[in-house]
């Protein structure tokens, strides 16, 4: 019984190490801006055009399903008001974040991982630069600027998703009163958890993809099982947080 | 032990080195050796002996269950990763395959020891790092990428990268493993020439006993650029030693003559090695 326990409370130990490294060497020198700027590139403007995209559809997706709903109550006009809290308190976060763990986490693995079997990051060591430092900490301030801002994108594609189907589809509403809805509903509760959470899930996704890729043995068959952990437990996780933290906010 | 053996530097020395996994099961077991500045090691064993692991517990790259490494001097087994990045600095390596950064130009692979640990610019550091690549013939590549060269090539930009800092000692995994004899003998030319540029404490670990013999019977001779034969009265001859490592454990340290001279199959295998080519 110990033994099957062993394993999850030292990962979770090692992650725990690591997010202490990689948070104090944020303000440590030398700073890698540089590696920083890439990994925005990499993680941020390279998820945007799959977050606009799933963004719109879940969107979309939202008013088709109340349409349904809320018909048979007659309160179709409130159709602006359920998309965009759904879509800024929970859809939008999580999907956005299962997205980037999807392509990250596993990008983040497999490129550490691959690191690790070519003894690149003992390379690394042996020539005077802390892989944490040069490689964990630009992935985690990447990851936690652009998640949020990727989050906010795609929560107003999707609020534009669901008035085009809302408004010039089905004539559920009209434009002004899904807009009006839509914005009068959102409070600063709402606003503080949708954007908590991707920096909560920031967190998870870059640093599970680190430790698994760091954590890598048994060459090229270990950087693929790193891979599919690394996004398995991410994904995993990113559902716990959001109902801890929605548990936390549905009390305030 | 003479007078002037004991006034020789010590640079590298592991004490009684053990390290294990938490299944029991020893990667080394009691490992005792020591470098002397000017020396050259021939680390040899069969594949698993422990060869690679031992090099990685005298970078500092894992800990040692037990046992005390002392470098240039000092007892550096309790240093924090900080601390050693210092003495790392002094120390040249060659990894398995060259352990070149995939993302980076060869410029930048090499450069990269200057850049980090003398906070040069890759301005600063492009004439020693075009030098250090012109001396392993490849003053052409700067510009490509690690993927777009050979295994030969790669492991001579490990080469260029490990002796552009200048250490004090040079660590060199496997220089010749997985290629042809040609390349093979370029690539020890190339770290015979190093050393005596140098004249820095080299180790190599190797399983061919090839490698040993280059480096033990020849120099490079600056005039010709060639190797040749060391006359054997040369007091170069007695700076090259031999380490037999088996299954986590050192077997066998001596000098060539005493390698050849061995009666324990084991040993005598990366001697008669030899004689098979």
């Amino acid at each position: 019984m110990l033994d099957i326990l062993k394993s999850p409370i030292v990962t979770f130990q090692e992650f725990i190490l690591l997010a202490g490294r990689a948070t104090t060497n944020i303000v440590r020198r030398p700073f890698y801006g540089s590696d920083v700027i890439l990994q925005m590139d990499t993680i941020g403007v390279g998820s945007l055009p799959i977050t606009i995209l799933i963004g719109f559809f879940s969107g979309a997706v939202m008013a088709l399903q109340m349409s349904r709903a809320l018909s048979q109550y007659g309160a179709t006009g409130q159709v602006g008001q359920i998309t965009a809290i759904t879509l800024v308190r929970e859809m939008g976060p999580v999907l956005t974040a299962l997205l980037v763990a999807g392509r990250n986490a596993s990008g983040i693995a497999s490129e550490l991982g691959s690191m690790k079997v070519t003894e690149q990051i003992d390379a690394m060591r042996a020539l005077g630069t802390d892989p944490i430092k040069k490689l964990v900490t630009p992935r985690l301030i990447a990851t936690c600027f652009t998640l949020p801002l990727l989050t906010i994108v795609a929560d107003f594609i999707g609020i534009i998703g669901g008035y085009l189907v809302a408004v010039p589809l089905l004539a559920l509403t009209t434009s002004s009163q899904y807009w009006n809805n839509a914005w009068r509903s959102l409070e600063y509760n709402d606003i503080a958890q949708g954007l908590l959470k991707p920096l909560v899930f920031a967190v998870i996704i870059s640093l599970v993809g680190c430790l698994y890729g760091i954590r890598t043995t048994g060459g090229t068959q270990g950087v693929g099982r790193a891979t599919t952990q690394a996004v398995v437990v991410a994904s995993v996780w990113i559902f716990v947080c959001t109902f801890l933290i929605t548990r936390i906010f549905v009390n305030i | 032990m003479s007078a002037a053996a004991t006034e020789r530097k010590c640079i590298l020395r592991l004490e009684n080195i053990s390290l294990a996994f938490d299944d029991g099961s020893k990667v080394l077991d009691g490992v005792n050796l020591a470098m002397w500045a000017g020396e050259t090691k021939i680390i040899l064993g069969a594949a698993g002996a422990g060869k690679t692991v031992m090099f990685k517990i005298a970078l500092g790259l894992l800990k040692p269950t037990s046992g005390r490494i002392y470098l240039f001097g000092q007892d550096v087994t309790d240093f924090k990763e900080a601390q050693w990045f210092e003495v790392r600095s002094h120390i040249g390596v060659l990894f398995q395959e060259g352990g070149l950064f995939d993302s980076l130009t060869i410029e930048e692979n090499v450069a990269y020891p200057l850049v980090n640990r003398t906070n040069q610019t890759p301005e600063q550091a492009h004439p020693a790092v075009k030098e250090a690549l012109e001396f392993v013939e490849l003053g052409h590549t700067l510009g490509k990428f690690p993927s777009e060269l050979s295994g030969g090539m790669r492991r001579r930009v490990g080469i260029a990268r490990a002796g552009i800092s200048d250490p004090a000692l040079l660590l060199y995994d496997s220089p010749t493993a997985g290629l042809d004899p040609i390349t093979a003998n370029n690539i020890m030319a190339l770290i015979i020439q190093e050393r005596e540029m140098r004249n820095a404490t080299s180790a190599i670990i190797s399983h061919r006993f090839q490698d040993g013999h280059i480096m033990a019977n020849f120099r490079y001779n600056p005039e010709s650029k060639r190797l040749e034969r060391i006359p054997d009265d040369s007091p170069l001859r007695k700076s090259t030693r031999f380490v037999v490592m088996r299954d986590g454990r050192v077997v066998f340290e001596g000098s060539e003559a005493e390698l050849d001279a061995s009666s324990d199959p084991y040993i005598s295998k990366f001697s008669m090695q030899r004689s098979a080519h």
